[in-house]
């Protein structure tokens, strides 16, 4: 790195930690509701692993996915959704309240990109607590599957992570553009949850079809978390599916960049 | 009456500015359907020797889950406990106290308006999600279980609104009742059979469940068309039911009036 990018570096990474002590200045101002709001998402994680149960009774198998694969799945899934949720989520939920209330023209004006200021501007802890659910569940399903995981299988698991995590970010910044011209959007919460649960399922249910083609090289939900478990729960994958994870990882984000500019070249202020 | 269905008018026509909303929420909803009904395919698949699940053919699981999505478009509450938390917060309920109306009334106005809405918007998405699985749909046994159905899901509806209503008016005591609609949500989801009809769990968390009215808000009427409830048993479920909205009404009654109270000394 040379000078000037190390500067800009720094600077970033100062306004960074301060936007995350205003985080954590936040949420203590409202510790029950903090500590709600965890047992919330705990119980939904609760569900989902007992549909995984209860499908389980009736038989041995999906595909060539096994229970306790499956578990881990669903475990990883919410490790990727859950630190995605703690970095990002609430800030492109955000973005259409600062289009509806011109909040946007005061982002725009300080000296600092204004897609970093909106993407980082608040950190979610409760997730994280949750995360650390997910990864929990990972390590006892993974204690179940008898996984002796080497220190290069978890190099090859963690960055097909952070992948599935720019996917999911890259996804949800693009649909929260769309409230610079809708102005009304709270379908696209809505409408982010039903693909997320995608991303929990097996992708050896699905037979080769449109809907499995769509949801993996438009809207790669059945990469985000099937990718990096199969790296590690000794199913069989095909080569192609790292690289096109990482390269659609790249893509989503260059599409939501190349919208967000182009929306903000459209914006024109909520007030005059 | 009159009054009421001029709410119910107004209803109607403040909700059609969604109308765009409602028709994306009802296609995305179908995601996740096509998802779990694909998964089922695999499990029946998977197994060729076995019968089936706990008595359900490959047709009669899938048809559960469509017509659950059609129960759901006619009954799901959408966000009418958030406005009713909303009017409690900023106090818009004053306003609506001082005219001659009950805001129950109001409110169920308002909700049945909101569901016509929604159910024309949703009706191209399902419909056309029907048609691609039509070959494994199955039609109601004959016409009394398909009448049953439509009183049940009826029921469903208004037993739906009266827990939502008396949930929302929890408005009255805590700031933040988001949270606890979504733990409500929650239970209702995983007991009211969204994500697998409940017989095929154990006999014992089956029954254990029937104990709750949670089946009613959507097993129920699922059950009564794919002809699993019969006899003796179809009547005794649909007086359960019944029973269920009565009960629900009386407590909805109970919560308001102390919440009235509660308010009136907090609002002076």
């Amino acid at each position: 790195m040379n000078d000037a990018s190390h500067s800009k570096f720094n600077r970033y990474a100062r306004i960074y930690a301060a936007l995350w002590r205003n985080s954590v200045v936040r949420e203590m101002s409202f510790k029950a509701n903090f500590l709600l709001w965890i047992f919330v998402e705990l119980l939904w994680f609760g569900l989902q692993l007992s549909f995984i149960a209860v499908i389980y009774q009736h038989t041995d198998r999906i595909a060539t996915w096994s229970k306790w694969q499956v578990v881990f799945l669903v475990g990883a899934s919410q490790f990727i959704q859950q630190i995605f949720a703690a970095l990002f989520l609430s800030n492109c939920t955000q973005l259409s309240e600062y289009v509806r209330t011109g909040r946007l023209d005061f982002l725009l004006l300080l000296p600092a990109s204004t897609r970093f200021l909106v993407s980082f501007r608040q950190v979610d802890l409760g997730a994280f607590v949750n995360s650390v659910a997910g990864a929990a569940v990972m390590i006892y399903a993974g204690r179940q599957l008898q996984l002796h995981p080497t220190f290069g299988n978890l190099a090859g698991f963690l960055p097909l992570c952070a992948a599935g995590i720019l996917i999911h970010y890259s996804l949800m910044f693009l649909l929260a553009t769309v409230s610079f011209w809708t102005v009304r959007a709270q379908g696209i919460v809505w409408s982010y949850y039903n693909l997320f649960n995608l991303a929990r399922l097996p992708d050896g249910a699905f037979r080769p079809g449109v809907f499995k083609a769509v949801f993996t090289f438009v809207l790669p939900m059945l990469l985000v978390a099937n990718v990096p478990v199969k790296r590690l729960v000794e199913l069989p994958a095909a080569p192609w599916e790292w690289p096109v994870l990482l390269i659609l990882a790249a893509t989503c984000f260059g599409v939501s960049e190349w919208a967000w500019r182009a929306s903000v070249r459209h914006y024109t202020s909520a007030s005059s | 009456m009159n009054k009421y269905w001029h709410v119910f008018q107004i209803g109607i026509q403040n909700t059609l500015v969604y109308r765009v909303n409602f028709l994306f929420r009802a296609s995305f909803g179908l995601i996740p359907l096509m998802a779990t009904i694909y998964l089922w395919r695999a499990i029946y698949a998977s197994n060729p020797d076995q019968t089936g699940v706990a008595g359900y053919t490959l047709a009669g699981m899938t048809s559960y889950y469509l017509l659950s999505t059609v129960v759901d478009a006619l009954t799901a509450v959408a966000d009418d406990d958030w406005q009713i938390a909303e009017d409690i917060k900023d106090g818009n309920i004053s306003q609506l106290l001082l005219k001659p109306m009950d805001y129950l009334a109001y409110r169920l106005s308002l909700f049945l308006a909101g569901r016509v809405v929604y159910t024309t918007a949703a009706v191209l998405p399902v419909a056309a999600m029907l048609l691609l699985q039509h070959s494994f749909f199955v039609l109601p046994p004959d016409g009394l279980t398909l009448a049953v159905f439509a009183a049940s899901t009826l029921l469903t509806a208004l037993l739906q609104f009266l827990i939502s209503y008396t949930m929302a008016l929890l408005a009255f005591w805590v700031l933040e009742v988001s949270t606890f609609i979504f733990i409500l949500f929650a239970f209702e989801y995983i007991a009211g059979g969204h994500l697998f009809p409940l017989d095929i769990l154990p006999p014992v968390l089956a029954q254990a469940l029937n104990l709750t009215p949670f089946p009613y808000q959507l097993y129920f009427p699922v059950s009564v068309y794919l002809g699993r409830v019969t006899g003796a048993e179809l009547w005794r479920g649909l007086a359960v039911q019944a029973a269920w909205v009565l009960v629900m009404f009386g407590v909805a009654r109970l919560v308001w009036r102390r919440g009235i109270k509660h308010y009136s000394a907090v609002g002076g």
